[in-house]
């Protein structure tokens, strides 16, 4: 057996799972027996960072990266997301990093406020 | 710009925003006011995801889950002011007037309604008694939050995190993400503040200790923190002897809890519920004071923004509905291990068909039941598999068979863990 908390949701379930039988129990949906044998196997996670501007009215302006990328990478993420600088008045969900170390997945603005000054 | 209005809310977070464009959709001509630059409330510096699930069936980060909003609400041209402070409120037989500063001085508005949607403050040092010097470094983590996210600024290097709550958690997070150190989460209690997913995706992901049944007692420095001395306490929380420890670390964040924000309200009456420590309300939101509506985290702490947002949809709707008979208000018996209710009462003489209840158990328990008896009889019962103080959770109850001389009662029983 082993035990895992899901983190799909703010419910938070403790999730076990049987490793010889794979059958998961304490989850409440469908998504917790997805998120716990991903988890074992290759688990995933999400990263929300800033990235800096040119423009002294906002200096930072949040993104995040379009999809799950593998939780051992998110340091190398971090580190390309690091480099960018945004000169222009970009919108809410416009790419910010194409293609993040070939991951395919995007890094992406979660944000209007370059547009609010 | 008119001074006469249906409603004024005051806030723009999520429960502000979300009462206003009810309102107006309901016909309400309303004034929103907002003390800061610009809309979103705290929302703006919650870059994090999870927000949304309920409401979007998306995780969005804050500022996302808000813009949407936003977003409707200027489509509505709904009135509203920013950096804008209301210093007063007064009520008359007639209405209700404000006082508030505002860029081009102070003026006053006039309303029928008022929305209190002001949303939470953190506890701070001073009201956790920490001992020692004032050296700079020790701050809430909302305010660290808002320093790294807003304005680029990382607040030190080597850290420390009082407090397991969920904000102290996700800044323990963003803090390794921008190459500090985080030493350790401290927490007093010998239970989690937040929520379970947080431990696991904010603290074991980066291999973040937590140290439960310890707090912080004193911190040394001058100019910047130079350590803190840690103690294990009791379970009365009284420190142990001998298991002092000094870490040293340029930075301690708080994370020791939120306090919602009802000094305005106060000043015209409304009640303050001992348990949530937010506005008295019934179950349309409206406080003690007729006319005086609380939505968000002022009413209670809200785990989910979904529900904040719904507490202000309700709130702004209710404005706009004339009231046939005046308010019959019932208080609502709360029993067992339940932390708190809301709302606390019920308006006897409104729709009581589909009314929204949130609650806490106050420890956690296995295979709760909970039970809404009106008279004695059982007309509502649910079974959890688990509940825990940080998360709330919500029911939708039929409460129409309640009289003006009905006893209801709340009840939550189930095994302690």
């Amino acid at each position: 057996m082993k035990r895992v908390i899901c983190i799909e949701c703010p419910n938070g379930c403790a999730l076990e799972i049987n490793e010889e039988t794979l059958e998961v129990t304490g989850n409440r949906c469908k998504r917790g027996e997805i998120f716990i044998k991903s988890e074992l196997t290759n688990p995933k996670r999400t990263i929300q960072t800033t990235v800096k501007t040119i423009f002294k009215e906002v200096p930072v302006v949040p993104v995040r990266v379009s999809s799950l990328i593998p939780k051992d990478k998110i340091f190398d993420v971090m580190k390309e997301i690091k480099k960018v600088v945004i000169d222009k008045k970009l919108k809410i969900g416009d790419v910010v990093i194409k293609d993040v170390l070939d991951l395919g997945v995007d890094v992406i603005i979660t944000s209007n406020k370059l547009n609010e000054f | 710009m008119n001074n006469h209005y249906d409603l004024i809310v005051i806030g723009s977070g999520p429960a502000g925003i979300s009462s206003a464009i009810s309102a107006k959709e309901n016909g309400s001509n309303c004034l929103l006011i907002e003390r800061e630059a610009s809309l979103g409330g705290i929302l703006k510096q919650c870059i994090h995801d999870g927000f949304g699930l309920i409401t979007f069936n998306e995780k969005l980060s804050g500022p996302e889950y808000i813009e949407r909003y936003i977003e409707k609400f200027k489509k509505l041209n709904i009135d509203y002011l920013t950096l804008a402070f209301v210093i007063d409120i007064k009520k008359t037989p007639e209405n209700f007037i404000l006082e508030v500063v505002t860029r081009d001085g102070i003026k006053e508005f006039y309303s029928d309604s008022l929305i209190l949607a002001c949303g939470c403050r953190e506890r701070t040092a001073k009201g956790v008694f920490i001992h020692g010097t004032r050296p700079y470094g020790v701050l809430t983590a909302g305010s660290a939050q808002a320093l790294v996210n807003l304005n680029g600024v990382v607040v030190g290097k080597n850290v420390c995190i009082l407090g397991s709550g969920d904000i102290g958690l996700i800044m323990a997070r963003r803090m390794v993400l921008e190459g500090a150190n985080v030493i350790g989460v401290y927490e007093i209690k010998d239970t989690p503040s937040g929520l379970s997913r947080n431990i696991h995706q904010c603290l074991n992901d980066y291999n973040i200790p937590l140290h439960l049944s310890t707090t912080v007692k004193r911190v040394f420095g001058y100019e910047r923190l130079e350590a803190i001395e840690i103690v294990k306490v009791d379970k009365n929380f009284k420190p142990i002897d001998g298991t002092e420890e000094i870490i040293e670390c340029d930075t301690l964040l708080l994370s020791v809890g939120l306090i919602p924000e009802n000094e305005l309200g106060e000043k015209i009456g409304i009640e303050i519920d001992s348990r949530t420590k937010g506005a008295k309300c019934d179950n349309n939101f409206e406080t003690v004071i007729d006319n005086v509506y609380t939505c968000g985290n002022s009413t209670h702490v809200n785990d989910l923004v979904d529900y904040v947002s719904l507490s202000g949809k309700i709130a702004g709707k209710m404005t706009t509905i004339k009231k046939d008979s005046p308010r019959l208000l019932k208080d609502i018996i709360i029993k067992g291990n339940t932390m708190y209710l809301v709302p606390q009462m019920l308006n006897i003489n409104s729709d009581l068909s589909n009314v929204e209840m949130f609650f806490r158990s106050n420890c956690d328990l296995k295979e709760p039941i909970i039970t809404i008896s009106v008279d004695g009889n059982i007309i509502f019962k649910k079974k959890y598999m688990v509940l825990r103080p940080p998360e709330m959770e919500k029911i939708s109850v039929n409460l129409s068979q309640v009289n003006k001389d009905s006893t209801i009662e709340f009840n939550i029983e189930g095994i302690k863990l």
